[in-house]
């Protein structure tokens, strides 16, 4: 893979300065908290060894996009949202949240129903992932085909030597890029040893903790076992998990008016909620939040395997570290292994 | 690309009140726009996403049969927010269609054998749209017997009464209809849906079965069927789930790793036992 170097000033100098002809999402510091958004003057773009609460999912699956909308006086013309072809940057995401593009991938950008609204952000955003030298408590990364270097879903992955960055070119799209702007320069045989150390390093900081290969046979005769009578017990079904996981790609679509114009919008839904899956006739394939819960662990370690080859999880952590009652999604896939 | 979140156009040009409670309506419609015509090109069984601006969007089973050209017709049933919407609208009105969505019955596998079709309620509509093509002078000839049997809780709640008159007076259709209390007027049978098919008692022998209809009723024809020798390769059902998208992204209408939606909502009876039990 081609590696580059580029000093760190002077790419967010590069940053910054290309919020002009495109837009540019970074992680930024809002209240005490990291949130993606994308820059505007004076914004400081903050990487630090914590991820961003909120994963990248909104920046290419809104919580709440239109549609299209229409004016009832006016029956039968709808209106698209403008599709541009403006260019996006999306830099100092996590590889696990990179990776979860590959999984939203699978979803909108499949073969019988491309979705026009994802792919048109997809299309044009140039994804640059800077890699974890130092992976929280909270990470399993490396359990779920990721890890805090993987290069999955990026089109740049950049491992942080200090004063600048070495630049692993992923795509096409990363290396027109990096060959558009000249900050980029050769990395040399010392920094590919220094990048060595680092990696080698954060990776034995990340502790093999489940088998998703072994959970995934548990799971494929396990839809009976008592297993799923446990783990739910302490939920409380909030949905919090499930807002926060880059992967959850759960939605509604609902329409909104305000006096004689309105808009078709598809919000983000949760699976843990009972009203999900409420038939208009009163029955609820899963009534309890026993069925829930297992359907949140099924899909994303056996139903989404069977159809996509690929775990819907990317180990971020995030719903280990922000559920209200401490529920951890590995204790649970650890369960499942010795069930 | 094409928007699949994109309504295409259609008009009502008809409305039919089909049962005497009042609740359940045919509606007629043809596209606003010729080409879309030519592309809703479908085989019985899918369903479409109708739509009406401010109050969203419901799955409703096509009923209408494609070699009935320029015409979709689809059968609902009052029973909330939007089928209280579309009940109130009135010919002419536009409304939007998504799809074809999900798959259709295997009319191929049917040709050259005997096809039974056991329906309840107002899940018959999909089943109008199979039988209606099945005996379209152009299709008869590639199969066998066709038996009917088709309940509803009374002669008032029996959807498409004219055509079943038409249906019963032909000889190349085996015609069952009943009810499950009948009143002064009824002259046909009276009785559940698996008592009568256990009564009709079709052959299973070279015969598919599609089994349409209330859960309860789908629970006690099963083993009818069963005992009369059909193997659950030859025994189809559509389910029902709660659905939005319809294209397999919403992550509501799965069981397992099959998104009814997408994948059904037709199965064979040994498909959906390979299935977890979580519909
Ligand atoms: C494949 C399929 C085919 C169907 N075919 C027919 C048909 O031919 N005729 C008919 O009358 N009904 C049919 N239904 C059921 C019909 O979709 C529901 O009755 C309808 O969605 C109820 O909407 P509502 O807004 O009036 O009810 P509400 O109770 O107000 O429902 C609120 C919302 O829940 C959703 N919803 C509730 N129940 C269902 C459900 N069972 N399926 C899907 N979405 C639901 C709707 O999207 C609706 O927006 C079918 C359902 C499916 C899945
Ligand atoms: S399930 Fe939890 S750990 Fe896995 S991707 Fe979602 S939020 Fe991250
Ligand atoms: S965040 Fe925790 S309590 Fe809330 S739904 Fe998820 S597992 Fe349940
Ligand atoms: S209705 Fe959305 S996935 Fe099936």
């Amino acid at each position: 893979m081609k590696e580059m170097i580029i000093k760190k000033d002077a790419l967010m100098n590069l940053l910054t300065g290309r919020a002009d002809d495109c837009q540019v999402f970074a992680p930024v510091e809002v209240e005490g908290s990291l949130v993606i958004k994308e820059i505007q003057p004076g914004d400081e773009i903050t990487i630090s060894s914590m991820n961003t609460k909120a994963s990248i999912k909104e920046t290419f699956f809104p919580q709440r996009e239109r549609l299209f909308s229409y004016d009832l006086s006016k029956p039968g013309e709808m209106k698209e949202p403008p599709f541009s072809d403006r260019k996006r940057i999306v830099f100092g995401i996590r590889p696990c949240d990179a990776k979860s593009l590959t999984v939203f991938d699978c979803v909108f950008k499949g073969k019988d129903y491309p979705d026009p609204y994802y792919i048109d952000k997809r299309d044009n955003t140039i994804v640059i992932a800077v890699g974890c030298n130092e992976p929280s408590t909270t990470c399993f990364c490396s359990d779920t085909g990721a890890g805090p270097f993987s290069t999955d879903g990026a089109d740049l992955l950049l491992v942080d030597l200090d004063g600048s960055y070495l630049v692993r070119v992923v795509t096409e799209k990363g290396e027109s890029f990096v060959n558009e702007n000249t900050a980029f320069t050769e990395a040399g045989q010392q920094q590919a040893e220094t990048r060595d150390a680092i990696v080698d390093k954060a990776t034995k900081a990340v502790h093999a903790q489940v088998n998703p290969d072994k959970v995934k046979k548990k799971l494929d005769d396990g839809f009976d076992s008592n297993v799923w009578d446990i783990i739910h017990e302490k939920c409380i079904g909030c949905g919090t998990c499930t807002y926060l996981c880059p992967t959850c790609h759960c939605f509604d679509i609902v329409d909104e008016t305000t006096g004689t114009t309105g808009e078709r919008l598809r919000i983000w839904d949760s699976c843990m909620y009972p009203f999900f899956t409420l038939h208009a006739s009163g029955g609820n394939p899963r009534k309890t939040g026993k069925e829930r819960m297992r359907q949140r662990v099924m899909h994303k370690f056996k139903y989404f395997v069977d159809n996509n080859e690929m775990v819907a999880c990317t180990g971020c952590g995030r719903c280990v570290k922000y559920c209200p009652v401490n529920l951890d999604i590995r204790e649970i896939l650890k369960q499942i292994e010795v069930s | 690309m094409n928007n699949p979140y994109l309504p295409l156009q259609a008009r009502i040009d008809k409305v039919i009140m089909e049962t005497e409670d009042r609740n359940i309506k045919s509606f007629e419609l043809s596209f606003l726009n010729k080409k879309d015509e030519e592309n809703f090109q479908f085989v019985p069984g899918p369903f479409a996403e109708l739509s009406i601006p401010g109050k969203g969007e419901a799955p409703f089973g096509i009923a209408s049969s494609p070699t009935e050209k320029g015409m979709l017709k689809f059968s609902i049933n009052r029973t909330g927010l939007f089928t209280e919407a579309i009940h109130n609208l009135e010919e002419g009105a536009i409304i939007g269609v998504r799809g074809p969505l999900g798959n259709h019955y295997p009319v191929e596998a049917f040709e050259n054998k005997n096809v039974v079709i056991v329906s309840g309620g107002f899940a018959f509509t999909t089943l109008r749209s199979l039988t209606k093509y099945m005996i379209h002078d152009d299709n008869r000839s590639k199969y066998k017997n066709i038996t009917v049997i088709y309940g509803a809780r009374s002669p008032g709640l029996l959807l498409y009464k004219d055509e079943l008159r038409e249906w019963e007076k032909r000889d190349d259709i085996d015609l069952h209809v009943t009810v499950d209390a009948g009143d002064d007027d009824w002259k046909g049978k009276v009785g559940f849906v698996p008592a009568i098919t256990k009564e009709v008692a079709p052959s299973a022998e070279d015969t598919y079965v599609i089994v349409c209809g209330p859960p309860i009723m789908i629970k006690f024809t099963i083993p009818v069927l069963q005992e009369l020798g059909f193997p659950p390769e030859r025994i189809i059902l559509s389910l029902e789930m709660r659905m939005k998208c319809g294209i397999g992204m919403c992550g509501r209408c799965n069981i397992g790793s099959e998104y009814v939606c997408k994948d059904g909502p037709v199965f064979t009876l040994a498909q959906l036992s390979q299935m977890p039990d979580e519909y």
